[in-house]
């Protein structure tokens, strides 16, 4: 997994609320064998067009938000299914955090598995954000992990929640299956107990 | 200390535990199926590594498989590369396959239940949000992603924070017409979509009590529409009288042994949840949904709420999903013309939910104009329905019997929706799309979406006599 520890950029604003899993990357394009290549299939069914030209008035599609690395998301974002695809496609795009005031579980937890960041934010710092994006579509947020810190284009800071657990995965890279064969011993003692 | 049914069984399944970590957590059963694992298996090739427990892995093809009986053609190059791989894949590391065909194929969540894979206590996951279905035996059971679908293939465990608890108490009886999908829609429709974030739900109560197995399925299956993973039901002798005897239960005194386990694990009395929501089963209705997430449901005969209810950011996403939808807001949905009616998912395709639907189009023809797939959760419950002669009722009413599979209920294997087009579908969700680009659906029980079928619109059961 691809570490992170510090990220300024810009955010695009997708201000919907109870954004689901199949608006991120539809069904239809989960028959893949792989997990790279899903960028150009996110929000699918709202990024284009029936003709399959880009939809202008899209958040993704308008030129302010080329190169953003950050997504200002509404609230629950990512509820419905449990594919991984949705975390794929939006780092296939080159999103590496999203904001939000709450993330559904299974969408955070495939997030943090894959160097996406999930932030979550009180409602009054979400509103200040989105304005400070309305008015500025170039206006730089940071994140730093370590500090669990994000600061806002006004230089303010405000600290984020993150499970510590995934916090030290997330800054070193480190991959849980790794840590889980680490127990290797215990599984064995807990099979033979339970046998 | 008395201790929930959750408790318990986390507790029995905990490996390891340390501060500041997230649990070990032992799987007992661990349910695959094409679309969620092969970058998993890839990722375990790429490692070098074994799967565990290939004993406690089974897989199935549901997910894009075909369900027009007389071809079985695989939609696209795609998918039968999909299902091509799964099949490999379980060759490779010796996992037991149900493959498309097979007399034992089927929807994961329904085969895992009928071929007696699913019993109380366990842990179960599958790289499916709809997991939680399997909660109706008093297991643990929740969707993961593909990440922990290779975990759980190369260690057998999954890295899991401990979750909040929250009883959801149904009490009363339900009216005529009103069935187990009314409830889970009533309850998502009072705490949200994201209202169980966080939390396993366990359904207690007089009006859970009151249900057979299926109809038990069918909330813990809708559990994850209200945020939850999971949701639980205590097992009692309907549970024990369900899973005895099936071909991968325990038999003879390994079965005996089995129920006085499965006895310990009902919710101590006195044992605490960390919150608790109360339904009234007697004051149901049927429910059918308006919106473009499960949470946006009203009973049959109400009103959908208005603009003005609304403020904010809740008003825009209900003036978006009315938009969707095609539907104005503050008028009742009854009436409504219908396109399509599915009958299917690991929701509501089981043989009570076909039985159900059969007792409403007995008789009767399908109204002219609307396209009514009837898709059987597996082959075992095609089979049974066809010995009850459900198969003929619907053939003769105009209504299309498929091969078992998800079908349109996630719309990758073909059977969907035309844009603009209505639905009445008995699966679990009406996002966007969700049926097929530009399709738009109303959520239902099997009862209220063949009631639609008969008369071409929405319609409460309860008036068709």
């Amino acid at each position: 997994m691809a570490s992170f520890t510090t990220l300024t950029s810009h955010a695009a604003l997708l201000s919907a609320e109870n954004v689901d899993t199949d608006q991120i990357i539809p069904a239809r394009f989960l028959k893949t064998l792989d997990k790279n290549g899903l960028g150009k299939q996110l929000f699918f069914d709202w990024r284009y067009l029936p003709d399959g030209k880009d939809n202008p008035d899209f958040v993704l599609n308008k030129p302010e938000a080329q190169g953003a690395q950050i997504l200002i998301a509404g609230d629950n974002f990512g509820c419905g299914s449990s594919r991984e695809h949705a975390p794929w496609s939006l780092m296939g795009w080159g999103l590496r955090a999203v904001i939000s005031t709450s993330f559904a579980d299974i969408f955070k937890g495939n997030s943090l598995k894959n160097g996406l960041l999930p932030i979550v934010v009180d409602a009054a710092t979400h509103a200040k954000l989105v304005a400070a994006v309305k008015a500025n579509p170039q206006a730089q947020l940071s994140i730093d992990l370590a500090k669990t810190e994000l600061t806002l284009p006004d230089g303010s800071k405000v600290t984020f929640p993150i499970d510590n657990f995934a916090q030290h995965c997330l800054l070193n890279g480190i991959d849980q299956l790794g840590y889980i064969l680490s127990f290797d011993d215990k599984i064995k003692a807990y099979e033979a107990a339970h046998a | 200390m008395p201790k929930t049914l959750f408790q318990k069984v986390w507790e029995n399944h905990v490996v390891v535990e340390e501060a500041e970590r997230p649990s070990v957590l032992y799987i007992d059963l661990h349910l695959i199926h094409e679309v969620t694992s092969p970058q998993a298996f890839a990722g375990l090739r790429e490692r070098g590594l074994k799967v565990r427990r290939p004993d406690r892995t089974v897989a199935t093809m549901d997910h894009s498989t075909p369900t027009l009986p007389k071809h079985l053609q695989v939609i696209d190059d795609q998918a039968r590369a999909q299902l091509s791989q799964l099949e490999k894949n379980c060759a490779e590391f010796g996992i037991r396959l149900f493959p498309l065909g097979d007399s034992k194929n089927g929807i994961v969540h329904v085969v895992g239940p009928e071929r007696g894979f699913t019993q109380p206590g366990m842990t179960i996951v599958c790289g499916d949000s709809h997991t939680s279905t399997h909660g109706a035996f008093g297991s643990l059971a929740f969707g993961i992603g593909t990440s922990e679908v290779e975990h759980v293939l190369a260690s057998q465990c999954l890295l899991q924070t401990k979750p909040k608890t929250m009883e959801v108490r149904v009490e009363g009886t339900l009216g005529a017409g009103v069935t187990a999908k009314d409830i889970i829609l009533a309850l998502i429709a009072k705490i949200g979509t994201g209202g169980g974030t966080g939390y396993v739900l366990e359904y207690t109560g007089s009006a859970i009590r009151a249900l057979e197995m299926e109809a038990r399925m069918t909330v813990c299956n809708m559990s994850i529409e209200g945020g939850a993973r999971a949701g639980m039901i205590a097992p009692d002798d309907a549970t024990y009288q369900f899973v005895a005897g099936r071909e991968f239960a325990p038999k003879g005194a390994d079965f005996d042994k089995a129920v006085e386990r499965w006895k310990k694990l009902p919710s101590d009395a006195g044992s605490t949840y960390d919150t608790r929501v109360d339904i009234d089963a007697s004051a149901l209705e049927p429910m059918i949904t308006y919106g473009t997430n499960p949470g946006m449901g009203v009973g049959i005969t109400k009103a959908l709420p208005s603009a003005s209810d609304f403020s904010g950011a809740e008003r825009a996403a209900f003036e978006k999903a009315m938009t969707y939808m095609g539907l104005e807001d503050g008028k009742p949905l009854l009436g409504h013309k219908v396109d399509v009616v599915f009958v299917g998912s690991c929701t509501n395709s089981r043989i009570s939910d076909l039985r159900a639907a059969a007792s409403v189009m007995k008789g009767r023809k399908v109204a002219s104009g609307v396209r009514t797939l009837v898709v059987p959760g597996s082959h075992d419950i095609k089979k049974q329905a066809e010995a009850e002669g459900l198969d003929r009722i619907f053939t003769e009413a105009g209504a299309e019997w498929r091969e078992p599979g998800c079908s349109m209920c996630i719309a990758m294997n073909g059977d969907q929706l035309s844009p603009g087009q209505y639905a009445v579908s008995t699966s679990n969700r009406n996002f966007e799309g969700r049926q097929g680009k530009g399709g738009r659906t109303f959520l239902a029980s099997p009862l209220t979406a063949a009631a639609a079928a008969i008369t071409g619109k929405v319609t409460d059961v309860r008036t068709l006599g």
